[in-house]
């Protein structure tokens, strides 16, 4: 009894903290907060949600049951499927989630301010992402560990089925051009970022031969050893960036661009594994260790956020990019709040590792909390810069003007005074020639980690070793999505095609091989291109269309969630799963419609094709003009089928849901027959 | 004290190895360590080499997340 009331007064207390922190940064106005505000509010919101509204969907939706063998114990064969220690899948599957979205997305929006973002990505994650992921595992843990395609084409129908692998080739194009523009965006004229990610090639090859010859299968120890060498690159490119040598790593966008289709398509093709699978490691190993570093630093240091709750560019004539909070926030934010791909973890690997049922919420609701606290730290990193700064790096030339003065007079216009003295202090301290027009998020991140840091180690002296540091970091693992979406991708591709000629689905047939990844890499290339040319800075069309694509994604994983809930006689529960997938299609259905059909240029697709093609084009550049305008057509287009997708496959569930509620379908499960566990046996 | 001083130590171990073990999982060195144990083979450069063959195809079609 007194046990009892000592646990509930700890959550009483909990919540009264929550409510606390919510209400200080929703209601504070006109002075700066402190980032704890928001890692309070955070922390609780995850507490409260793990403790009750996971339980409660483990207890009433799922009825976990740890009597149950799962897929991996089931199946067992020391390979894929293998029951493993629940804190290792789920650190296995948190690094597997957390990518470079959960960062880029919520720098962006901070052009709100920080309240907005803040808001979804702890809402968002406790009711909508959290609950995507813990049901995906737990569905597919009880199907075997079939994938989402899988279990759409079984529980939806053909038609969904389709629509899944199509939701999937869609993102992994749009994903891998937005992600190669960060990349380009935060290289370009900076030779101390470009020789550091140039020297992990060497890196990776020497980390190879030590996994390979020297420590067979040691690769913690060359991951170890690959990290101290890509911190001496750091150090290498301040060097560099000050020698005559310069100008050999000093790159053009075009030029960074092209680079990075030709590792695309060399990485795909071409069995270089002695470079790409040492790169993969280090990039993990550099990745998790950075998250635990910024949270150390963020408790640590205590930053104070400078970027108000709420901007003037809720009104949606935002300069990072165009649109309302409505709906633009929510596709901004997608991995971190929701995100659809990861549906494609919790019904990949991860399935077949799981040892118990009731490990299902650890796991799959709870590494989606981590990943969206890595979202909560973005959002401070971005709004610890004072909001000029913020503006100055994230607004496109195309926007606030190319040169300094302009870019300066336009964003202290808006109320957020900066000069051009300060920016180029900044850009001095961290190392490069400018700041301005960065956009892409990811230098924005790490000026607001490098800040961050400076203020705890080595101050302002190391404030350029930080930030090159935090760009290696994204530009790093933003290189390993990319070489392993363009691979995944082409296997995808090759699938897909086997089926209307055979020796085009034969993985090791190198005309396929060949095509398949030209054709993959051109795909996502064009995009890439596309963004490089555009005078808005690329960001502003392909993010939101990336988000679209993602958002679409997540709205085949609720439906099949949705489907099998109903399916299994539990419809009075289907709230759980129905209420994020009305949210995402309200969030869709106007963000493509938006996108599309907007009267202003700087959002709609068409009307931007308009305005290009009607005003005079500048002598010689008819051509270009031309182009952008094909460009905006063709983002229209896409926009408009992943709509008519998403119709699609909710009109296929919600016929599905119709004939099993009426009782004109049978209910027939899909689910593994039940085995009971041998662990259980082993615990009496 | 000596007690609460045991316990302490005895969770920071426990902490410790299963860190370890995440990123041995995370790292394939633990799927490595099975390999040799469902193949009957001894850690060398060609039980590596066989195994990065044979696990090629499935970390291949491995997605990275965005």
């Amino acid at each position: 009894m007194g046990r009892k009331l000592g646990c509930a007064l700890i959550w009483v207390a909990v919540i009264v903290v929550g409510v606390f922190s919510f209400a200080t940064i929703a209601l504070r106005r006109g002075e700066p907060i402190n980032a704890m505000w928001l890692i309070a509010a955070a922390l609780c919101t995850y507490a409260v949600g793990y403790r009750f509204y996971s339980k409660f969907i483990a207890a009433k939706l799922l009825a976990l049951d740890d009597l149950r063998a799962t897929a991996a114990e089931r199946m067992d064969n020391g390979r894929d499927f293998m029951p493993t220690n629940k804190w290792v899948v789920f650190g296995h599957h948190f690094a597997a989630i957390a990518g470079p979205g959960p960062l880029v997305g919520p720098v962006l929006a901070a052009q709100y301010g920080y309240l907005p973002g803040t808001l979804w990505i702890l809402v968002g994650a406790v009711l909508g992402g959290c609950v995507q992921d813990f049901v995906t595992l737990a569905f597919s843990i009880r199907r075997d560990g079939k994938s989402l395609t899988e279990m759409a084409r079984e529980e939806i129908g053909k038609v969904g089925g389709v629509v899944a692998f199509l939701a999937v080739m869609v993102i992994m194009v749009i994903l891998l051009g937005a992600v190669a523009l960060i990349v380009v965006n935060a290289l370009k004229g900076s030779p101390w970022g470009a020789f550091t990610i140039a020297m992990t090639i060497p890196i990776a090859v020497l980390m190879g031969i030590y996994l390979r010859v020297l420590r067979p299968g040691k690769v913690l120890e060359a991951s170890i050893g690959g990290f101290v060498l890509v911190l001496a690159s750091i150090l290498g490119g301040q060097v560099v960036a000050h020698s005559s040598y310069a100008s050999m790593f000093t790159f053009t966008a075009p030029v960074l661009a092209f680079a990075i289709i030709i590792y695309g398509f060399t990485a795909s093709a071409l069995p270089v594994w002695m470079l790409l699978a040492p790169r993969d490691y280090l990039s993990t190993f550099v990745k998790l260790g950075t998250m635990a570093i910024l949270a150390i630093g963020i408790i640590g240091v205590r930053p104070t956020l400078h970027m108000p709750a709420l901007t003037r560019f809720i009104d949606g004539t935002g300069p990072v990019f165009a649109g309302k909070i409505f709906p633009f926030a929510f596709i901004t934010i997608a991995c971190g709040a929701i995100s659809g791909f990861h549906s494609l973890i919790a019904s990949g690997t991860t399935p077949k590792l799981v040892q118990r049922e009731s490990q299902i919420r650890m796991i799959g609701y709870g590494a989606m909390m981590a990943e969206s606290f890595v979202a909560i730290m973005a959002v401070i990193a971005a709004c610890v810069l004072d909001p000029g700064v913020y503006f100055a790096i994230n607004s496109p030339a195309g926007v606030v003007g190319a040169l300094p003065a302009a870019a300066t007079n336009t964003i202290t216009s808006w109320g957020f005074p900066v000069t051009a003295a300060q920016m180029t202090s900044l850009a001095q301290a961290v190392g490069e020639q400018t700041l301005f027009n960065r956009t892409g998020g990811a230098p924005a991140f790490a000026v607001g980690m490098a800040n961050i840091f400076a203020h705890s180690l080595g101050g302002q002296a190391l404030m350029g070793i930080w930030y090159h540091f935090a760009i290696m970091f994204e530009a790093l693992f933003i290189l390993t999505v990319l070489d392993a979406g363009t691979r995944v991708g082409r296997f995808m591709l090759q699938d897909g095609l086997g089926h209307i000629w055979k020796p085009l689905g034969r993985t090791s047939w190198y005309p396929s091989i060949f095509g398949t990844s030209a054709l993959m890499v051109g795909l996502w290339g064009y995009f890439l291109w596309m963004g490089v040319r555009d005078p808005l800075g690329g960001i502003n069309s392909m993010w939101p269309l990336f988000g679209i694509a993602n958002q679409l994604l997540a709205i085949v994983a609720l439906c099949v969630a949705t489907t099998i809930v109903i399916k299994m006689g539990r419809a009075r529960f289907a709230w759980i799963t129905v209420g994020p997938l009305a949210w995402l299609l309200a969030v869709v259905f106007s963000a493509s419609y938006q996108k599309v059909f907007n009267p202003s240029p700087r959002i709609g697709f068409l009307a931007h094709a308009d305005q290009l093609l009607s005003s005079p084009a500048p002598a010689g550049k008819a051509r270009e003009i031309a182009q952008l305008a094909f460009n905006d057509r063709l983002d229209a287009v896409i926009t408009c089928i992943l709509a008519t997708l998403v119709i699609v496959v909710v009109t296929e569930s919600v016929i599905e849901w119709a004939r099993v509620l009426s009782g004109r379908k049978s209910t027939m499960s899909t689910e593994a027959p039940f085995v009971r566990t041998q662990y259980a046996t082993e615990e009496a | 004290m000596t007690s609460l001083y045991m316990r302490v130590s005895e969770s920071a171990k426990l902490i410790a190895r299963t860190l370890h073990a995440t990123l041995r999982e995370i790292f394939d060195e633990a799927a490595y360590e099975r390999f040799l144990k469902v193949h009957g083979l001894a850690n060398s450069r060609g039980s590596y080499a066989l195994y990065l063959r044979e696990s090629h195809a499935a970390r291949e079609r491995r997605p990275r997340c965005c």
